[in-house]
């Protein structure tokens, strides 16, 4: 496990080397209370952490990701197949598709207000939002991926249309949906932020936004932070499943 | 009433740059048990003939009859071993991949497992069914294709160019067992290549097909030689000269 431990460690120097240049840069290039050295901002994390309004704040955020992503991709995917399997279908969503993934959640965040108020409904409408399309149009690509090849065999060992979806287009189309779910998920990361920012009584965003109207810099650093962290760790662990479960049905992801 | 019947086969493509013509007017008939050859350059059409036999293309011409009746689409009496091994699964193992077609008719799990393993030792991979294609070599996967395409117990093997790439080391193994495959299984066989020497090898017969566009049947070469043949022999030397001399009318027209 010799390249696992070098992962590990290039993991651990390049974040502590990013600590170390935003270290030196707030001693000496930008000396200023608006741009806090990250001593002070780990210092405010732990009490953060001791009243438990980060992780309350983390919960709430990664709780309305799931959720939006999980009923996003519960619909993209069937939605994706249907689309690469069936031209009628592909050529009446298509529009669609390539409609709505101009208009950004964060655009949607008004009609989102609007329809389900400040709740958790329209923070689970808008990341279902993002998640949605991406997947529908990873999905639909996948399909129409599957090498010519394997479905010709399939049919000349006597495979029905059906057994050739369920059998060869699907497993081949794993992959790609698996990817398309990973770019939902960073989306996800951005949209809930822009929405907790809007309207919302707790979450990540929420948090930047009280510290901004207090001028509590520290806070504002310390969401920022948790942010990244959360959805490096996210994407981590999704790239481990993918490697676990998944490996197998491509052999270079 | 012969096995396979192609009787006066065209097959004209046609796209938004116009008409491209790949096979015309093609006349074979296949007896069973043969091992046929059908050799020619690049772009004469041998794989558009295979494609039409295996019921991937309509022919735009004529028709093509497997035991007297019309071939509508590919179906499972003829197995098609494809050239690259793009055709695999990958998300199986090889003994899965040999056994898709018997999955495919609903036989049970301990079934298919004693013909995946027949099969796998048909091929030489004896101990490699748990393997996925990534893990295995070039010559293995195609190794596995052919298993999987015998596995379905087809009236008639399809192969296109199936040794094509592989290195030549590699192609000669396999074409010595398939040969010896051949002698023991005893199904008809199409075999399209342009490798004269593989040709002669394995073939009862051997067609030449004239170089494309609309190419057709030139020539049919029988190869009356026994099995394992024996290359350097002057009976096969005398065969390979015969059919190099009507390839290489082909590929230098006018020379």
């Amino acid at each position: 496990m010799g390249s696992r431990g070098a992962t590990i460690a290039g993991y651990v120097l390049g974040f502590a080397l990013l600590f170390l240049i935003w270290h030196l840069a707030a001693l000496f290039v930008v000396r200023s209370v608006l741009f806090p050295s990250p001593i002070p901002v780990f210092e405010r994390a732990l009490v953060l952490i001791e009243d438990g309004l980060l992780q309350e704040a983390v919960f709430a955020s990664m709780r309305r990701i799931l959720q939006g992503f999980l009923l996003g991709s519960a619909i993209g995917i069937p939605a994706g197949l249907a689309i690469g399997s069936f031209r009628p279908v592909r050529l009446l969503l298509e529009p669609w598709t390539e409609f709505f993934r101009f208009i950004p959640a964060v655009a949607m965040i008004t009609v989102a207000v609007i329809w389900f108020g400040i709740g958790e409904e329209s923070k689970i409408f808008l990341i279902a939002y993002t998640t949605v399309f991406v997947v529908i149009i990873a999905t639909a690509a996948g399909v129409g991926a599957v090498g010519k090849d394997k479905i010709r065999a399939a049919q000349c060992l006597g495979a029905s249309r059906l057994q050739i979806f369920a059998l060869v287009a699907l497993p081949a189309t794993v992959p790609y949906i698996l990817t398309g779910m990973r770019l939902a998920m960073a989306n996800a990361f951005v949209t809930i932020v822009a929405a907790e920012l809007v309207a919302s009584n707790d979450g990540l965003g929420k948090m930047l936004w009280d510290a901004r109207l207090f001028m509590q810099v520290e806070d504002i650093f310390v969401a920022l932070i948790s942010l990244g962290l959360l959805g490096f760790a996210t994407d981590r662990v999704f790239r481990l499943g993918i490697r676990a479960f998944a490996g197998r049905f491509n052999p270079t992801m | 009433m012969a096995f396979v019947a192609l009787d006066g086969v065209g097959k004209t493509f046609r796209g938004r740059t116009g008409a491209w013509e790949a096979v015309r007017d093609f006349s074979l008939e296949l007896a069973e048990g043969e091992f046929f050859c059908l050799l020619g350059t690049s772009g004469c059409g041998k794989t558009t003939v295979l494609n039409m036999l295996a019921g991937f293309e309509a022919p735009t011409a004529g028709r093509i009859l497997l035991d007297g009746r019309p071939v509508r689409g590919p179906g499972a009496d003829r197995g098609v071993v494809f050239q690259g091994h793009d055709s695999l699964y990958d998300w199986l193992t090889a003994r899965d991949n040999i056994a898709f077609g018997l999955r495919l008719r609903g036989e049970g799990r301990a079934a298919r497992r004693a013909t995946a393993d027949r099969f796998l030792q048909m091929v030489g991979l004896t101990g490699q069914g748990s393997k996925h294609p990534s893990e295995l070599s070039g010559g293995m996967k195609q190794r596995i294709q052919i298993a999987r395409a015998l596995a379905n117990d087809p009236r008639i093997l399809l192969m296109d160019e199936p040794f094509g790439a592989l290195d030549a080391m590699t192609r000669a193994v396999l074409q010595g067992e398939l040969s010896s495959i051949w002698t023991k299984a005893g199904k008809t066989v199409l075999f399209i290549t342009h490798d004269i020497e593989e040709a002669v090898a394995l073939g009862t017969r051997v067609g030449v097909m004239k170089r494309g566009p609309g190419g057709t049947l030139k020539a049919v070469v029988p190869v009356d030689l026994p099995f394992p043949r024996d290359r350097t022999s002057d009976a096969f030397m005398a065969t390979f000269r015969q059919v190099h001399a009507l390839i290489h009318a082909e590929i230098h027209p006018h020379g």
